[in-house]
Protein backbone atom coordinates (compact mmCIF):
# COMPACT_ATOMS: atom_id res chain seq x y z
CA UNK A 1 0.00 0.00 0.00
CA UNK A 2 1.36 3.14 -1.12
CA UNK A 3 1.06 6.45 1.02
CA UNK A 4 -2.47 7.47 2.52
CA UNK A 5 -3.24 10.82 3.15
CA UNK A 6 -7.30 11.27 2.91
CA UNK A 7 -8.53 7.64 3.52
CA UNK A 8 -5.81 7.17 6.55
CA UNK A 9 -8.98 6.63 8.48
CA UNK A 10 -11.40 4.33 6.35
CA UNK A 11 -12.52 1.53 8.01
CA UNK A 12 -12.23 2.97 11.84
CA UNK A 13 -15.66 3.59 12.99
CA UNK A 14 -14.15 5.80 15.98
CA UNK A 15 -11.97 8.05 13.88
CA UNK A 16 -15.24 10.27 13.20
CA UNK A 17 -15.73 11.22 16.82
CA UNK A 18 -13.37 13.91 17.76
CA UNK A 19 -11.38 12.60 20.31
CA UNK A 20 -10.49 9.62 18.32
CA UNK A 21 -9.25 12.03 15.42
CA UNK A 22 -6.96 13.94 17.88
CA UNK A 23 -5.35 11.38 19.40
CA UNK A 24 -4.37 10.28 15.97
CA UNK A 25 -3.09 13.34 15.63
CA UNK A 26 -5.98 15.23 14.27
CA UNK A 27 -5.98 19.56 14.14
CA UNK A 28 -2.10 19.40 14.95
CA UNK A 29 -1.73 20.64 11.63
CA UNK A 30 -4.72 23.76 12.45
CA UNK A 31 -2.79 24.27 15.53
CA UNK A 32 0.52 25.15 13.49
CA UNK A 33 -1.22 26.53 10.68
CA UNK A 34 -2.56 29.75 12.68
CA UNK A 35 0.92 30.64 13.99
CA UNK A 36 1.93 30.60 10.25
CA UNK A 37 0.91 33.63 8.14
CA UNK A 38 -1.92 33.08 5.51
CA UNK A 39 0.81 33.78 2.68
CA UNK A 40 3.18 30.93 3.70
CA UNK A 41 0.15 29.03 3.75
CA UNK A 42 -0.44 29.52 0.45
CA UNK A 43 3.17 29.26 -0.37
CA UNK A 44 3.33 25.96 0.81
CA UNK A 45 -0.02 24.54 -0.88
CA UNK A 46 1.14 26.23 -4.51
CA UNK A 47 4.58 24.68 -3.46
CA UNK A 48 2.41 20.93 -3.11
CA UNK A 49 1.28 21.52 -6.43
CA UNK A 50 -2.47 20.46 -5.20
CA UNK A 51 -4.90 20.48 -8.17
CA UNK A 52 -8.51 20.71 -7.53
CA UNK A 53 -9.76 16.68 -7.07
CA UNK A 54 -13.27 18.43 -8.49
CA UNK A 55 -13.22 18.00 -11.78
CA UNK A 56 -11.06 21.26 -13.55
CA UNK A 57 -8.06 20.12 -12.02
CA UNK A 58 -6.77 23.90 -11.29
CA UNK A 59 -4.23 24.49 -8.64
CA UNK A 60 -5.83 25.29 -5.36
CA UNK A 61 -2.70 27.60 -3.85
CA UNK A 62 -3.01 29.28 -7.32
CA UNK A 63 -6.41 29.45 -6.69
CA UNK A 64 -6.27 31.06 -3.27
CA UNK A 65 -4.14 33.54 -4.55
CA UNK A 66 -6.40 35.66 -6.10
CA UNK A 67 -8.11 36.96 -3.27
CA UNK A 68 -7.89 40.46 -3.26
CA UNK A 69 -5.55 40.95 0.34
CA UNK A 70 -7.82 43.92 1.02
CA UNK A 71 -10.72 42.19 1.20
CA UNK A 72 -13.51 43.03 4.05
CA UNK A 73 -15.70 39.95 4.15
CA UNK A 74 -14.39 36.40 1.92
CA UNK A 75 -16.19 33.66 1.76
CA UNK A 76 -14.80 29.54 1.94
CA UNK A 77 -17.33 27.59 -0.27
CA UNK A 78 -16.90 23.57 0.08
CA UNK A 79 -18.28 22.01 -2.83
CA UNK A 80 -19.67 18.26 -1.73
CA UNK A 81 -22.55 18.49 -4.46
CA UNK A 82 -21.17 15.35 -6.26
CA UNK A 83 -23.27 14.84 -8.30
CA UNK A 84 -20.99 13.75 -12.12
CA UNK A 85 -21.84 9.91 -13.00
CA UNK A 86 -19.42 7.30 -11.65
CA UNK A 87 -18.11 9.80 -8.45
CA UNK A 88 -18.61 8.34 -4.91
CA UNK A 89 -15.51 9.54 -3.09
CA UNK A 90 -16.51 12.71 -1.42
CA UNK A 91 -19.67 10.68 0.03
CA UNK A 92 -16.94 8.34 1.46
CA UNK A 93 -14.54 11.11 2.78
CA UNK A 94 -17.05 12.96 4.62
CA UNK A 95 -18.51 9.08 5.69
CA UNK A 96 -15.13 7.89 6.80
CA UNK A 97 -13.14 11.34 8.45
CA UNK A 98 -15.47 14.24 8.99
CA UNK A 99 -12.87 16.05 11.39
CA UNK A 100 -9.97 16.19 8.24
CA UNK A 101 -12.41 18.08 6.26
CA UNK A 102 -13.62 20.35 8.54
CA UNK A 103 -9.90 20.98 9.83
CA UNK A 104 -8.79 21.35 5.91
CA UNK A 105 -11.39 23.99 5.38
CA UNK A 106 -10.38 25.78 8.40
CA UNK A 107 -7.09 25.93 7.07
CA UNK A 108 -7.47 27.03 3.51
CA UNK A 109 -10.33 29.71 5.10
CA UNK A 110 -7.61 31.24 7.16
CA UNK A 111 -5.16 31.41 4.09
CA UNK A 112 -7.69 33.69 2.22
CA UNK A 113 -8.25 35.48 5.11
CA UNK A 114 -12.04 34.67 5.96
CA UNK A 115 -14.16 33.47 8.79
CA UNK A 116 -17.14 31.80 7.63
CA UNK A 117 -16.95 28.50 5.97
CA UNK A 118 -20.17 26.85 4.10
CA UNK A 119 -20.78 23.32 2.95
CA UNK A 120 -22.93 22.57 0.16
CA UNK A 121 -23.67 19.12 0.82
CA UNK A 122 -26.17 17.42 -1.79
CA UNK A 123 -29.78 17.01 -0.79
CA UNK A 124 -30.04 13.16 -0.92
CA UNK A 125 -27.12 12.39 1.33
CA UNK A 126 -28.95 13.16 4.50
CA UNK A 127 -26.71 10.72 6.55
CA UNK A 128 -23.57 12.56 5.55
CA UNK A 129 -24.73 15.95 6.38
CA UNK A 130 -26.36 14.67 10.07
CA UNK A 131 -22.32 13.61 10.46
CA UNK A 132 -21.44 16.34 9.57
CA UNK A 133 -23.49 18.42 12.18
CA UNK A 134 -21.88 16.37 14.92
CA UNK A 135 -18.73 16.86 14.00
CA UNK A 136 -18.91 20.29 13.54
CA UNK A 137 -20.71 20.70 17.00
CA UNK A 138 -17.59 19.26 18.36
CA UNK A 139 -15.21 21.65 16.72
CA UNK A 140 -17.10 24.31 18.57
CA UNK A 141 -17.07 22.50 21.80
CA UNK A 142 -13.66 21.82 21.34
CA UNK A 143 -12.48 25.79 20.09
CA UNK A 144 -11.52 24.70 16.81
CA UNK A 145 -14.61 26.72 15.58
CA UNK A 146 -15.94 29.96 17.22
CA UNK A 147 -14.60 33.01 18.28
CA UNK A 148 -11.02 32.06 18.49
CA UNK A 149 -10.11 29.23 15.81
CA UNK A 150 -7.61 27.35 18.07
CA UNK A 151 -6.97 29.94 20.72
CA UNK A 152 -5.09 32.14 17.33
CA UNK A 153 -8.12 34.84 18.08
CA UNK A 154 -9.25 34.21 14.66
CA UNK A 155 -12.97 33.76 14.21
CA UNK A 156 -14.26 30.81 12.22
CA UNK A 157 -17.85 30.01 11.67
CA UNK A 158 -19.15 26.92 9.61
CA UNK A 159 -22.45 26.33 8.40
CA UNK A 160 -23.40 23.03 6.66
CA UNK A 161 -25.96 23.99 3.54
CA UNK A 162 -28.03 20.88 2.14
CA UNK A 163 -28.85 21.12 -1.67
CA UNK A 164 -32.02 19.79 -2.93
CA UNK A 165 -31.82 17.64 -6.00
CA UNK A 166 -30.16 19.63 -9.12
CA UNK A 167 -26.61 18.15 -10.47
CA UNK A 168 -25.75 21.63 -12.48
CA UNK A 169 -25.54 22.66 -8.53
CA UNK A 170 -21.91 21.13 -8.58
CA UNK A 171 -20.93 23.73 -11.08
CA UNK A 172 -19.45 26.36 -8.70
CA UNK A 173 -21.58 28.95 -9.84
CA UNK A 174 -24.54 27.67 -10.04
CA UNK A 175 -23.68 26.74 -6.08
CA UNK A 176 -23.56 29.84 -5.56
CA UNK A 177 -26.61 31.25 -6.50
CA UNK A 178 -28.21 27.79 -4.68
CA UNK A 179 -26.38 28.98 -1.75
CA UNK A 180 -27.73 32.58 -1.62
CA UNK A 181 -31.22 30.88 -2.07
CA UNK A 182 -31.27 31.05 -5.88
CA UNK A 183 -32.31 28.57 -8.45
CA UNK A 184 -28.81 27.13 -9.40
CA UNK A 185 -28.30 28.84 -12.82
CA UNK A 186 -24.28 29.58 -13.75
CA UNK A 187 -23.33 32.86 -13.46
CA UNK A 188 -21.32 33.95 -16.45
CA UNK A 189 -17.42 34.32 -15.48
CA UNK A 190 -16.05 36.89 -15.63
CA UNK A 191 -15.95 38.42 -12.74
CA UNK A 192 -14.53 35.08 -11.34
CA UNK A 193 -15.43 33.95 -7.50
CA UNK A 194 -12.45 35.12 -5.90
CA UNK A 195 -13.44 38.71 -7.05
CA UNK A 196 -17.05 38.10 -7.19
CA UNK A 197 -18.86 35.17 -5.61
CA UNK A 198 -21.38 34.54 -2.25
CA UNK A 199 -23.11 37.49 -1.46
CA UNK A 200 -21.01 39.19 -4.20
CA UNK A 201 -17.86 38.81 -1.98
CA UNK A 202 -14.78 37.15 -2.63
CA UNK A 203 -14.57 33.53 -2.37
CA UNK A 204 -13.49 30.47 -2.83
CA UNK A 205 -15.11 27.09 -3.91
CA UNK A 206 -13.26 23.92 -3.54
CA UNK A 207 -14.13 20.24 -3.45
CA UNK A 208 -13.82 18.43 -0.80
CA UNK A 209 -11.68 16.04 -1.48
CA UNK A 210 -9.15 18.52 -2.47
CA UNK A 211 -9.30 20.39 1.18
CA UNK A 212 -9.01 17.04 2.91
CA UNK A 213 -5.40 17.01 1.71
CA UNK A 214 -4.13 20.21 3.65
CA UNK A 215 -3.66 19.61 6.92
CA UNK A 216 -1.06 16.53 5.94
CA UNK A 217 0.45 19.18 3.27
CA UNK A 218 0.81 21.74 6.41
CA UNK A 219 2.01 19.20 8.72
CA UNK A 220 5.01 17.04 6.22
CA UNK A 221 5.39 19.96 3.85
CA UNK A 222 4.48 20.62 0.10
CA UNK A 223 7.33 19.25 -1.07
CA UNK A 224 6.47 15.85 0.56
CA UNK A 225 3.00 15.91 -0.84
CA UNK A 226 4.28 17.26 -4.78
CA UNK A 227 6.70 14.60 -4.17
CA UNK A 228 3.72 11.85 -4.29
CA UNK A 229 2.99 12.82 -7.59
CA UNK A 230 4.34 13.59 -10.81
CA UNK A 231 5.16 17.15 -12.31
CA UNK A 232 3.43 19.68 -11.41
CA UNK A 233 0.60 17.18 -10.43
CA UNK A 234 0.94 16.57 -6.55
CA UNK A 235 0.03 14.04 -4.09
CA UNK A 236 -2.43 11.33 -4.19
CA UNK A 237 -6.29 11.13 -5.73
CA UNK A 238 -8.92 8.67 -4.46
CA UNK A 239 -9.97 6.37 -7.34
CA UNK A 240 -13.63 6.11 -7.39
CA UNK A 241 -14.27 2.85 -9.37
CA UNK A 242 -17.22 1.51 -10.59
CA UNK A 243 -18.97 -0.71 -13.00
CA UNK A 244 -17.44 -4.37 -14.38
CA UNK A 245 -14.58 -4.97 -11.85
CA UNK A 246 -14.46 -7.39 -9.37
CA UNK A 247 -14.18 -5.38 -6.21
CA UNK A 248 -15.87 -1.50 -7.02
CA UNK A 249 -14.62 0.95 -4.43
CA UNK A 250 -12.48 4.03 -3.45
CA UNK A 251 -8.97 3.49 -3.92
CA UNK A 252 -6.03 6.21 -3.00
CA UNK A 253 -3.59 5.90 -5.55
CA UNK A 254 -0.18 8.65 -5.97
CA UNK A 255 -1.12 10.84 -8.97
CA UNK A 256 0.10 9.66 -12.44
CA UNK A 257 -0.85 5.39 -11.08
CA UNK A 258 -0.77 3.65 -14.38
CA UNK A 259 -4.75 3.12 -14.63
CA UNK A 260 -4.18 -0.45 -16.01
CA UNK A 261 -2.55 -1.03 -12.54
CA UNK A 262 -5.74 0.60 -10.85
CA UNK A 263 -8.32 -1.62 -12.13
CA UNK A 264 -6.03 -4.95 -11.57
CA UNK A 265 -3.98 -4.44 -8.48
CA UNK A 266 -6.21 -1.96 -6.51
CA UNK A 267 -10.12 -2.49 -7.69
CA UNK A 268 -9.39 -6.33 -8.25
CA UNK A 269 -9.11 -6.94 -12.09
CA UNK A 270 -12.32 -7.24 -14.31
CA UNK A 271 -15.01 -9.57 -13.17
CA UNK A 272 -16.43 -11.63 -16.03
CA UNK A 273 -14.73 -10.20 -19.68
CA UNK A 274 -11.64 -8.36 -20.48
CA UNK A 275 -12.04 -4.48 -21.02
CA UNK A 276 -13.74 -3.10 -23.55
CA UNK A 277 -14.25 0.67 -21.96
CA UNK A 278 -12.83 3.22 -19.71
CA UNK A 279 -13.97 6.30 -18.99
CA UNK A 280 -11.29 8.14 -16.26
CA UNK A 281 -12.59 11.44 -14.77
CA UNK A 282 -16.12 10.95 -14.61
CA UNK A 283 -19.21 10.46 -17.70
CA UNK A 284 -18.32 13.66 -19.01
CA UNK A 285 -14.64 12.77 -19.96
CA UNK A 286 -14.28 11.01 -23.19
CA UNK A 287 -14.04 7.48 -22.86
CA UNK A 288 -10.43 5.09 -23.47
CA UNK A 289 -10.48 2.20 -25.19
CA UNK A 290 -8.31 -0.96 -23.73
CA UNK A 291 -5.52 0.13 -25.75
CA UNK A 292 -5.19 3.44 -24.22
CA UNK A 293 -5.50 2.91 -20.57
CA UNK A 294 -1.62 2.16 -20.15
CA UNK A 295 -0.99 5.71 -19.05
CA UNK A 296 -0.22 7.79 -15.72
CA UNK A 297 -3.62 8.75 -14.27
CA UNK A 298 -2.93 12.51 -14.10
CA UNK A 299 -3.77 15.87 -15.52
CA UNK A 300 -1.20 14.86 -18.29
CA UNK A 301 -3.41 12.79 -19.54
CA UNK A 302 -4.73 15.10 -21.78
CA UNK A 303 -1.27 15.61 -23.58
CA UNK A 304 -0.30 12.04 -23.49
CA UNK A 305 0.77 10.69 -26.80
CA UNK A 306 -0.82 6.75 -26.29
CA UNK A 307 -4.59 8.59 -26.42
CA UNK A 308 -6.11 9.06 -29.37
CA UNK A 309 -7.65 12.72 -29.37
CA UNK A 310 -10.94 13.15 -29.85
CA UNK A 311 -12.52 13.63 -33.38
CA UNK A 312 -15.63 15.70 -34.55
CA UNK A 313 -15.27 13.36 -37.47
CA UNK A 314 -13.07 11.00 -39.00
CA UNK A 315 -9.58 13.06 -39.14
CA UNK A 316 -10.90 16.47 -37.79
CA UNK A 317 -9.77 17.00 -34.00
CA UNK A 318 -12.05 18.36 -32.16
CA UNK A 319 -10.47 21.35 -30.31
CA UNK A 320 -11.20 23.10 -27.03
CA UNK A 321 -9.93 25.73 -24.45
CA UNK A 322 -7.35 27.85 -27.15
CA UNK A 323 -7.53 25.13 -29.35
CA UNK A 324 -5.79 22.25 -27.67
CA UNK A 325 -6.39 18.48 -28.98
CA UNK A 326 -9.05 16.52 -26.55
CA UNK A 327 -8.14 13.41 -24.82
CA UNK A 328 -9.36 13.08 -21.38
CA UNK A 329 -8.12 13.32 -17.55
CA UNK A 330 -8.65 12.11 -14.25
CA UNK A 331 -11.57 14.99 -13.84
CA UNK A 332 -13.75 14.06 -10.93
CA UNK A 333 -11.87 11.04 -9.78
CA UNK A 334 -14.56 8.38 -11.21
CA UNK A 335 -13.27 5.05 -13.39
CA UNK A 336 -16.40 3.71 -15.07
CA UNK A 337 -14.92 0.31 -16.45
CA UNK A 338 -17.00 -1.41 -19.04
CA UNK A 339 -16.36 -5.34 -20.05
CA UNK A 340 -16.63 -6.84 -23.70
CA UNK A 341 -20.57 -7.35 -23.14
CA UNK A 342 -21.35 -3.69 -23.03
CA UNK A 343 -23.28 -1.99 -25.95
CA UNK A 344 -21.25 0.92 -26.24
CA UNK A 345 -24.09 3.00 -27.88
CA UNK A 346 -26.52 2.50 -25.01
CA UNK A 347 -23.82 3.63 -22.26
CA UNK A 348 -23.41 6.73 -24.80
CA UNK A 349 -27.17 6.95 -24.74
CA UNK A 350 -27.40 6.78 -21.22
CA UNK A 351 -24.56 9.58 -20.50
CA UNK A 352 -25.67 11.59 -22.79
CA UNK A 353 -29.37 11.52 -21.47
CA UNK A 354 -28.37 12.68 -18.47
CA UNK A 355 -26.68 15.65 -19.35
CA UNK A 356 -29.62 16.84 -21.55
CA UNK A 357 -31.72 16.36 -18.69
CA UNK A 358 -29.86 18.62 -16.37
CA UNK A 359 -29.20 21.39 -18.82
CA UNK A 360 -30.43 24.34 -16.69
CA UNK A 361 -31.68 25.79 -20.05
CA UNK A 362 -29.88 29.48 -19.90
CA UNK A 363 -27.58 28.52 -23.15
CA UNK A 364 -29.74 27.64 -26.23
CA UNK A 365 -26.78 25.07 -27.71
CA UNK A 366 -26.81 23.28 -24.47
CA UNK A 367 -30.15 23.26 -23.89
CA UNK A 368 -31.06 22.61 -27.92
CA UNK A 369 -28.06 20.47 -28.88
CA UNK A 370 -28.25 18.50 -26.12
CA UNK A 371 -31.59 16.85 -26.50
CA UNK A 372 -31.43 16.85 -29.90
CA UNK A 373 -28.35 14.56 -29.62
CA UNK A 374 -29.68 12.70 -27.05
CA UNK A 375 -32.44 11.82 -29.39
CA UNK A 376 -30.58 11.02 -32.02
CA UNK A 377 -28.31 8.39 -29.94
CA UNK A 378 -30.92 6.80 -28.53
CA UNK A 379 -32.75 6.60 -31.85
CA UNK A 380 -29.48 4.63 -32.73
CA UNK A 381 -29.12 2.40 -29.43
CA UNK A 382 -32.61 1.06 -30.49
CA UNK A 383 -31.98 0.16 -33.76
CA UNK A 384 -34.09 3.16 -35.33
CA UNK A 385 -30.80 4.89 -36.85
CA UNK A 386 -30.42 6.29 -39.86
CA UNK A 387 -26.63 6.29 -41.62
CA UNK A 388 -27.21 10.02 -42.11
CA UNK A 389 -27.54 10.03 -38.05
CA UNK A 390 -23.69 10.02 -37.45
CA UNK A 391 -23.49 13.33 -38.98
CA UNK A 392 -25.91 14.88 -37.50
CA UNK A 393 -24.38 14.07 -34.25
CA UNK A 394 -20.90 15.26 -35.05
CA UNK A 395 -22.07 18.81 -36.32
CA UNK A 396 -24.48 19.34 -33.15
CA UNK A 397 -22.05 18.05 -30.45
CA UNK A 398 -19.57 19.74 -32.10
CA UNK A 399 -21.03 22.98 -32.13
CA UNK A 400 -22.10 22.84 -28.41
CA UNK A 401 -18.48 22.92 -26.34
CA UNK A 402 -17.07 25.86 -25.78
CA UNK A 403 -20.34 28.18 -26.38
CA UNK A 404 -22.06 28.26 -23.30
CA UNK A 405 -22.39 29.43 -20.20
CA UNK A 406 -20.60 26.87 -17.90
CA UNK A 407 -19.29 23.13 -19.04
CA UNK A 408 -22.10 21.32 -18.69
CA UNK A 409 -22.68 22.07 -22.63
CA UNK A 410 -18.76 20.89 -23.11
CA UNK A 411 -19.69 17.56 -20.93
CA UNK A 412 -22.23 16.99 -24.26
CA UNK A 413 -19.48 17.07 -26.63
CA UNK A 414 -16.51 15.55 -24.50
CA UNK A 415 -18.74 12.53 -23.82
CA UNK A 416 -20.43 12.12 -27.20
CA UNK A 417 -17.59 12.13 -29.50
CA UNK A 418 -15.33 10.11 -27.04
CA UNK A 419 -17.98 7.69 -27.90
CA UNK A 420 -18.39 7.83 -31.58
CA UNK A 421 -14.30 8.63 -32.24
CA UNK A 422 -13.58 5.40 -30.39
CA UNK A 423 -16.37 3.10 -30.92
CA UNK A 424 -17.49 4.42 -34.03
CA UNK A 425 -17.61 0.90 -35.18
CA UNK A 426 -20.90 0.33 -33.10
CA UNK A 427 -22.51 3.09 -34.27
CA UNK A 428 -22.27 1.91 -37.93
CA UNK A 429 -22.88 -1.51 -37.25
CA UNK A 430 -26.28 0.20 -35.49
CA UNK A 431 -27.18 1.89 -38.01
CA UNK A 432 -26.62 -0.36 -41.34
CA UNK A 433 -28.00 -3.06 -39.72
CA UNK B 1 -56.51 26.53 3.55
CA UNK B 2 -53.40 28.24 5.29
CA UNK B 3 -50.69 26.80 6.74
CA UNK B 4 -48.63 27.50 10.09
CA UNK B 5 -44.82 26.26 11.17
CA UNK B 6 -44.96 24.51 14.20
CA UNK B 7 -43.20 26.31 17.21
CA UNK B 8 -40.40 23.59 16.64
CA UNK B 9 -40.03 24.47 13.12
CA UNK B 10 -39.70 28.11 13.98
CA UNK B 11 -37.20 27.49 16.14
CA UNK B 12 -35.30 25.73 14.14
CA UNK B 13 -36.13 28.67 11.41
CA UNK B 14 -34.61 31.84 13.83
CA UNK B 15 -31.59 29.52 14.09
CA UNK B 16 -31.29 29.31 10.83
CA UNK B 17 -31.83 32.84 9.76
CA UNK B 18 -28.42 33.57 12.46
CA UNK B 19 -26.28 31.98 9.53
CA UNK B 20 -26.58 34.01 6.38
CA UNK B 21 -26.16 37.43 5.81
CA UNK B 22 -29.82 37.52 4.03
CA UNK B 23 -33.15 36.52 4.06
CA UNK B 24 -32.94 34.70 1.20
CA UNK B 25 -30.18 32.45 1.57
CA UNK B 26 -32.75 30.63 4.20
CA UNK B 27 -35.11 29.42 1.12
CA UNK B 28 -33.64 25.87 0.58
CA UNK B 29 -33.31 25.22 4.57
CA UNK B 30 -36.58 26.44 5.07
CA UNK B 31 -38.71 24.76 2.11
CA UNK B 32 -36.91 21.30 3.93
CA UNK B 33 -38.21 21.88 6.80
CA UNK B 34 -41.65 22.82 5.39
CA UNK B 35 -41.33 18.99 3.69
CA UNK B 36 -40.69 17.85 6.63
CA UNK B 37 -43.37 19.24 8.67
CA UNK B 38 -46.26 18.91 6.01
CA UNK B 39 -44.72 15.88 3.80
CA UNK B 40 -44.81 17.94 0.97
CA UNK B 41 -44.65 21.48 -0.61
CA UNK B 42 -47.89 22.73 -1.87
CA UNK B 43 -48.53 26.45 -3.13
CA UNK B 44 -49.54 27.01 0.51
CA UNK B 45 -46.16 25.90 2.00
CA UNK B 46 -44.86 27.92 -1.26
CA UNK B 47 -47.05 31.27 0.39
CA UNK B 48 -45.71 30.55 4.22
CA UNK B 49 -42.09 29.70 3.52
CA UNK B 50 -42.32 33.29 1.26
CA UNK B 51 -44.06 34.88 4.04
CA UNK B 52 -41.97 33.97 6.67
CA UNK B 53 -38.29 34.79 4.67
CA UNK B 54 -40.23 38.25 3.31
CA UNK B 55 -39.38 36.98 -0.44
CA UNK B 56 -41.85 37.20 -2.86
CA UNK B 57 -43.90 33.75 -3.38
CA UNK B 58 -42.86 33.89 -7.07
CA UNK B 59 -39.28 33.39 -5.66
CA UNK B 60 -40.18 30.65 -3.14
CA UNK B 61 -42.11 29.12 -6.15
CA UNK B 62 -39.08 29.19 -8.77
CA UNK B 63 -36.80 27.85 -6.17
CA UNK B 64 -39.12 24.95 -5.43
CA UNK B 65 -39.95 24.04 -8.88
CA UNK B 66 -35.82 23.93 -9.81
CA UNK B 67 -35.11 21.21 -6.87
CA UNK B 68 -36.01 18.07 -7.34
CA UNK B 69 -36.51 16.84 -3.63
CA UNK B 70 -38.74 19.06 -3.04
CA UNK B 71 -42.10 16.95 -3.53
CA UNK B 72 -44.67 18.98 -5.25
CA UNK B 73 -47.16 16.33 -4.57
CA UNK B 74 -47.75 13.74 -1.68
CA UNK B 75 -45.40 11.00 -1.99
CA UNK B 76 -45.76 7.33 -0.79
CA UNK B 77 -45.34 5.76 2.32
CA UNK B 78 -42.15 4.56 0.66
CA UNK B 79 -40.42 6.70 -1.94
CA UNK B 80 -38.31 4.48 -3.40
CA UNK B 81 -35.91 6.43 -6.05
CA UNK B 82 -34.12 3.67 -8.32
CA UNK B 83 -30.74 5.06 -9.78
CA UNK B 84 -30.49 4.00 -13.47
CA UNK B 85 -27.48 6.04 -14.35
CA UNK B 86 -24.43 4.55 -16.04
CA UNK B 87 -22.57 3.06 -13.38
CA UNK B 88 -26.13 1.58 -11.88
CA UNK B 89 -27.05 0.76 -15.31
CA UNK B 90 -23.75 -1.41 -16.01
CA UNK B 91 -24.50 -3.28 -12.74
CA UNK B 92 -28.16 -4.56 -13.26
CA UNK B 93 -30.03 -1.15 -12.64
CA UNK B 94 -32.44 -1.74 -15.32
CA UNK B 95 -34.20 -5.21 -14.12
CA UNK B 96 -33.79 -3.68 -10.06
CA UNK B 97 -36.03 -0.78 -11.57
CA UNK B 98 -38.26 -3.75 -13.30
CA UNK B 99 -38.81 -5.64 -10.12
CA UNK B 100 -39.69 -2.51 -8.18
CA UNK B 101 -42.53 -1.80 -10.67
CA UNK B 102 -43.62 -5.38 -10.61
CA UNK B 103 -43.76 -5.44 -6.93
CA UNK B 104 -45.43 -1.97 -6.25
CA UNK B 105 -47.91 -2.45 -9.12
CA UNK B 106 -46.72 0.54 -10.33
CA UNK B 107 -44.63 2.12 -13.46
CA UNK B 108 -41.59 4.79 -12.55
CA UNK B 109 -43.20 7.81 -12.01
CA UNK B 110 -45.84 6.92 -10.70
CA UNK B 111 -47.91 7.11 -6.91
CA UNK B 112 -49.96 4.29 -5.37
CA UNK B 113 -51.48 4.68 -1.75
CA UNK B 114 -48.23 3.05 -0.58
CA UNK B 115 -45.38 3.89 -2.87
CA UNK B 116 -44.12 6.54 -5.50
CA UNK B 117 -41.68 4.93 -7.63
CA UNK B 118 -39.11 6.79 -9.59
CA UNK B 119 -36.12 7.01 -11.38
CA UNK B 120 -33.27 8.94 -10.55
CA UNK B 121 -29.81 10.38 -12.09
CA UNK B 122 -26.85 9.33 -9.92
CA UNK B 123 -26.53 8.87 -6.06
CA UNK B 124 -22.67 9.05 -5.49
CA UNK B 125 -23.17 5.10 -4.81
CA UNK B 126 -21.86 4.30 -8.16
CA UNK B 127 -19.35 1.62 -5.95
CA UNK B 128 -22.23 -0.47 -5.06
CA UNK B 129 -24.68 -0.20 -7.63
CA UNK B 130 -27.13 -0.56 -8.38
CA UNK B 131 -28.07 1.90 -5.84
CA UNK B 132 -31.63 2.79 -4.51
CA UNK B 133 -32.70 5.73 -1.86
CA UNK B 134 -36.26 4.37 0.11
CA UNK B 135 -37.24 7.77 2.07
CA UNK B 136 -34.08 9.08 3.60
CA UNK B 137 -31.73 5.79 3.30
CA UNK B 138 -29.94 4.39 0.65
CA UNK B 139 -29.89 0.32 0.14
CA UNK B 140 -26.82 -0.29 -2.22
CA UNK B 141 -26.72 -2.68 -3.88
CA UNK B 142 -29.90 -4.10 -4.98
CA UNK B 143 -30.69 -6.76 -7.13
CA UNK B 144 -33.75 -7.29 -8.77
CA UNK B 145 -33.84 -10.35 -6.76
CA UNK B 146 -33.56 -8.56 -3.47
CA UNK B 147 -36.56 -6.06 -4.36
CA UNK B 148 -39.13 -8.32 -2.91
CA UNK B 149 -37.85 -8.86 0.00
CA UNK B 150 -36.78 -5.49 0.79
CA UNK B 151 -40.21 -3.52 0.51
CA UNK B 152 -42.03 -6.35 2.20
CA UNK B 153 -39.49 -5.44 4.90
CA UNK B 154 -40.28 -1.73 4.70
CA UNK B 155 -43.80 -2.16 4.30
CA UNK B 156 -43.97 -3.90 8.00
CA UNK B 157 -41.69 -1.45 9.39
CA UNK B 158 -43.23 1.53 8.55
CA UNK B 159 -46.37 -0.12 9.43
CA UNK B 160 -45.19 -0.37 13.20
CA UNK B 161 -44.06 3.20 13.08
CA UNK B 162 -47.35 4.47 11.99
C1 LIG C 1 -21.80 20.78 -14.57
C2 LIG C 1 -20.73 20.76 -13.53
C3 LIG C 1 -20.89 20.02 -12.37
C4 LIG C 1 -19.91 20.00 -11.39
N1 LIG C 1 -20.11 19.24 -10.27
C5 LIG C 1 -19.17 19.25 -9.28
C6 LIG C 1 -19.37 18.51 -8.08
O1 LIG C 1 -20.38 17.83 -7.90
N2 LIG C 1 -18.41 18.55 -7.13
C7 LIG C 1 -17.26 19.31 -7.28
O2 LIG C 1 -16.43 19.32 -6.39
N3 LIG C 1 -17.05 20.00 -8.41
C8 LIG C 1 -17.97 20.01 -9.41
N4 LIG C 1 -17.76 20.76 -10.53
C9 LIG C 1 -16.54 21.60 -10.61
C10 LIG C 1 -16.74 22.94 -9.91
O3 LIG C 1 -17.31 23.86 -10.82
C11 LIG C 1 -15.42 23.54 -9.42
O4 LIG C 1 -14.51 23.50 -10.44
C12 LIG C 1 -14.85 22.83 -8.24
O5 LIG C 1 -15.76 22.75 -7.18
C13 LIG C 1 -13.62 23.56 -7.75
O6 LIG C 1 -13.01 22.84 -6.69
P1 LIG C 1 -11.54 22.22 -6.88
O7 LIG C 1 -10.71 23.26 -7.53
O8 LIG C 1 -11.12 21.92 -5.48
O9 LIG C 1 -11.70 21.01 -7.72
C14 LIG C 1 -18.73 20.76 -11.55
C15 LIG C 1 -18.56 21.50 -12.72
C16 LIG C 1 -19.54 21.50 -13.71
C17 LIG C 1 -19.33 22.30 -14.94
S1 LIG D 1 -24.17 25.26 -20.48
FE1 LIG D 1 -26.14 24.28 -20.07
S2 LIG D 1 -26.18 23.96 -17.87
FE2 LIG D 1 -24.51 25.43 -18.26
S3 LIG D 1 -25.46 27.44 -18.03
FE3 LIG D 1 -25.68 26.90 -20.20
S4 LIG D 1 -27.70 25.87 -20.37
FE4 LIG D 1 -27.14 25.93 -18.19
S1 LIG E 1 -24.55 5.74 -11.31
FE1 LIG E 1 -25.99 5.01 -9.85
S2 LIG E 1 -25.21 5.83 -8.01
FE2 LIG E 1 -23.86 6.64 -9.47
Amino acid sequence: MSERVVTQNFGNEKAKEIATYESLGGYQALRKAVKMSPDEIIAEVKKANLCGRGGAGFPAGVKWSFIPKDAQTVYMVINADEGEPGTFKDRWLMHWDPHRLIEGACIAAYAIRSHKIYIYIRGELIEGARLLDKAVAEAYDKGYLGASMAGSGWAMDFVVHRGAGAYICGEETALLNSLEGRRGWPRLKPPYPAIKGLFGQPTVVNNVETLMNVPSIIERGGQWFADLGVDGDGGTRCAAVSGHVKSPGVYEVPVGTNLRTILDQYAGGMRDTPVKGVIPGGSSFPVLTNEEIDVPWANSMMRNDKIRSVEVRPGQPFLWGGGKELKSGPGSGAIIVMDQSTDMVRACARIVKFYAHESCGQCTPCREGGHWVATIVQRIADGNGKPSDLEMISSAAGGIGGTTICALGDAVSWSVLGFLTKFRDEFIAKVSG
Amino acid sequence: MSLEFSAESKERIAALLQKYPTKMAATLPVLWIAQEQFGWVSEDAVRLVAATLEVPESHVHGVATFYTMYNKKPVGRLHIQVCTNISCMLCGSDGTLEAFEKRCGLKAGQTNEDFTLQEVECLAACGTAPAVQINDKYYEPVQADDVPALVDRLLAETKEGA
